[in-house]
């Protein structure tokens, strides 16, 4: 069977992703709000007995390079040569997006050009002549729809026949552009033109010549597709776009930034209210059924008791704990996919544009952020779409600070002992302070660290779409599970260890308050005193939560010695006994604060790709979260008495 | 005139960008390039504004706008 490699290029939101879902059945993360995919991805299939590698590349708007992402499509294409590479492109967004295609035609590169979303046409009164369109630009033209699977096998077979292109277009420039051609290199018309763009790479091989026509060749190309576009789209009837309705409410000078604030205040309830509603019943089903049932299995087979106790109090009772809040963190992601797939995200960030300037950011910045919400890792690499290195890193810096799901549990259990009936106004509390922390350091990083360089937003915004039902499954379905495995794998193997750490030290079997766990958590007691929170406990369960955040309440069953089938209330009581509720509220200061987990350190690593930023941004966060619950505690003594 | 002060729903030819080569070149990518018609749909109170430039929607930061010289179509 032969084989053959396509790659997937496009413009950023063209809907590449989505395609490229389409023909490898992959379920890769699809978000209306440019720059979504920021990693090459590869995948493959078959079709009539061809196996077709395919890699979706991250979207571009031209070939050059300003940041990241648009760097690695390019040096893919460039470098892999792939047999064919589908050029999606937006149907009713086809002028801007033919650019970056005219600009693929002229490297005489492999394409076919798939026009996507057809299915939006008609709604928007457009017509398109493909035949035209392939008369003009001399590229294989299919139109499809890749959410709604039309078209998808004309693609296919047109890939696996494609013959390589014998005739190609040449876009005409004018005259001092064409006369400039001829002085550079007239039979590499591509890299001529290439250096009339100041391409740096190009601009090495061509030594003393030199041309200020970049501008014009710009011009020159949009020109050219304008002209083209006069004979193939056709107006078949007017048509007032819905989202420019739907914008002059939600984008409104005034009405704007409550909507976000209302809209972001109904996520986090209903992320809390359903979430909780289901608590109880999975608590009730982790500590009473689950544990009663693996019990009664031990006793029968006669189990020998630390294993059963291994079992029971450390594994069903870390795992199920953490699994307790599954819904929770479902639900936040069901609506945080919502958010970016109906195209609010770049809403958001232009809403918050103009507050973010005001600290020396912009409101770009504000899309990782909310991600953070979620989960840290998936944010962090979102911050690949900020075209300016400086920018990237303080945004990398910062995220963190931002309240990810895996936190949510300690807050819920801590709220629920120590502030019933004012829950939410914690929590509440606790996001806030997360933000304003994070924009309170990017604001000391650009007056210090990365000073100098003014940041602006450019930034398309997407038509509103209604998000699909099968994405957000998709995309929910990928953080339950992921949940479940950092449950099965991370705190099962932490709950194991812990287990093992409080129940034995150098002479054996020991108790608890002698065992290795408690001497590790003295060792590093003394300095959370300060804040309140001295106990070898909290230090212990501190330590093992850089593991995940979530271990902070898995094990705190364990931590504090409960035999077999605590509950939540049962957990209630101890904590009580160890902490006030000031100190309670200084140790979820601290929770929110402190270093990030390994998941999140490993991406910090991959993405600043140096040692120095990663320990810097685990030492900074620890001396961050420390002052602050250190001043929490003692301010808050002041007054408490 | 600066893009910034022109209104919402104005119509306005493109003049000039008077930005850093990288930003401009961006800009010129996404097709605002010399002589270009576009119009101004969202405006905020001393913040980013969004065009419409060639069948796109473009969100500019306030600083941007401020650098684009562009001449209103009457
Ligand atoms: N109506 C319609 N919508 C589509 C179609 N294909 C994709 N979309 C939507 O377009 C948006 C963008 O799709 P993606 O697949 O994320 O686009 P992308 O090109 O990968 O975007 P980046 O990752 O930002 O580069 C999503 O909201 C999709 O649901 C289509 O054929 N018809």
């Amino acid at each position: 069977m032969s084989e053959m490699n396509v790659a997937i290029v496009g413009n950023p939101n063209s809907g590449k992703t989505t395609l490229f879902n389409r023909l490898t059945g992959a379920n890769h993360y699809v978000g209306n709000w440019a720059g979504v995919t920021v990693e090459k991805k590869e995948g493959y299939l078959k079709h009539k007995n061809k196996r077709i590698n395919v890699i979706d590349l991250p979207g571009k708007y031209s070939l050059s390079t300003y940041s990241l992402e648009e760097k690695i499509a390019r040096d893919y294409i460039l470098n892999e040569k792939p047999d064919v590479i589908i050029n999606v492109v937006s149907a009713s967004n086809l002028e801007r997006n033919l650019y970056l295609t005219l600009q693929l035609i002229e490297m005489k590169l492999p394409i076919i050009l798939a026009i996507n979303m057809i299915d939006e046409l008609d709604r928007k009164g457009l017509a398109i002549d493909y035949a035209e369109l392939e008369r003009q630009l001399k590229v294989r033209v299919v139109p499809i729809s890749a959410a709604k699977n039309q078209g998808i096998e004309q693609l296919l077979d047109e890939v696996i026949n494609y013959e390589g292109c014998h005739e190609f277009l040449n876009v005409s420039y004018s005259q001092i552009v064409e006369e400039a051609i001829r002085t550079i290199d007239e039979d590499t018309r591509w890299k001529a033109v290439k250096f009339l763009e100041n391409d740096m790479e190009i601009r090495s091989e061509y030594d003393g010549i030199d041309f200020d026509l970049e501008e014009v060749v710009i011009q020159d190309r949009y020109t050219f597709i304008t002209n083209v576009l006069k004979n193939v789209i056709h107006h078949v009837h007017g048509y007032e776009p819905i989202t420019d309705k739907i914008d002059k409410i939600v984008l409104h000078k005034y009405l704007g930034l409550p909507i976000f604030a209302a809209v972001m205040a109904f996520v986090f309830y209903m992320t809390f209210t359903i979430g909780s509603f289901f608590v109880e019943y999975l608590d009730y089903f982790f500590s009473e059924i689950v544990s009663g049932f693996v019990s009664n299995v031990f006793t029968t087979y006669g189990v020998s008791l630390w294993l059963h106790n291994l079992i029971i109090d450390g594994v069903i009772g870390g795992v199920g704990g953490v699994l307790t809040f599954l819904p929770n963190i479902a639900i936040l992601f069901l609506f945080i996919s919502i958010l970016e797939d109906s195209g609010y995200m770049g809403r958001a960030a232009y809403l918050m544009d103009k507050w973010m300037q005001r600290v020396g950011l912009n409101g770009k910045f504000f899309i990782p952020m909310l991600l953070g919400f979620g989960c840290n890792v998936p944010a962090i690499m979102s911050t690949r779409t900020l075209e300016n290195p400086k920018d990237r890193l303080i945004a990398i810096l910062i995220n963190p600070f931002m309240s990810c799901s895996a936190r949510f549990p300690v807050y819920v259990l801590f709220a629920s002992v120590f502030f019933k009936g004012y829950e939410a106004i914690v929590m509440l509390s606790l996001y806030l302070l997360g933000i304003f922390v994070a924009v309170a350091v990017a604001y000391i990083f650009r007056k210090t660290v990365f000073k100098g360089d003014e940041t602006h937003l450019i930034m398309e915004i997407p038509d509103y779409r209604m998000p699909q039902i099968k994405n957000l499954i998709v995309h929910v379905w990928e953080r339950v599970k992921d949940y479940i495995v950092k449950a099965g794998t991370v705190i099962f193997a932490a709950s194991v260890i812990l287990w093992g750490l409080l129940n034995y030290n150098f002479s054996g079997s020991a108790d608890i308050a002698s065992s290795f766990g408690a001497s590790i958590g003295k060792f590093f007691a003394p300095v959370l005193g300060l804040a309140g929170f001295g106990n070898w406990q909290s230090a212990l369960s501190l330590l093992s939560g850089i593991f995940a955040k979530e271990i902070v309440v898995s094990n705190t069953a364990i931590i504090y010695g409960l035999g077999e089938t605590a509950n939540l209330t049962q957990l209630g009581n101890v904590l009580g006994k160890a902490f006030t509720p000031l100190s309670a509220y200084a140790f979820l200061v601290f929770v929110l604060l402190y270093t990030p987990c390994v998941a999140v350190i490993g991406v910090i690593k991959r993405e600043t790709n140096s040692w120095k930023w990663t320990g810097f941004s685990v030492a900074y966060q620890l001396v961050i979260a420390l002052t602050l619950s250190t001043l929490v505690y003692q301010i808050g003594r002041l007054f408490i008495g | 005139m600066s893009l910034s002060k022109v209104n919402v729903g104005t119509s306005v030819i493109l003049h000039q960008i008077n930005y850093g080569l990288n930003l401009k070149k961006k800009l010129q990518d996404m097709g605002l390039t010399p002589g270009v018609e576009f119009s101004v749909v969202s405006k905020t109170n001393s913040g980013p504004i969004i065009i419409e430039v060639r069948g796109s929607r473009l969100a500019l930061g306030r600083g941007i706008a401020e650098k684009i010289d562009v001449e209103i179509v009457s």
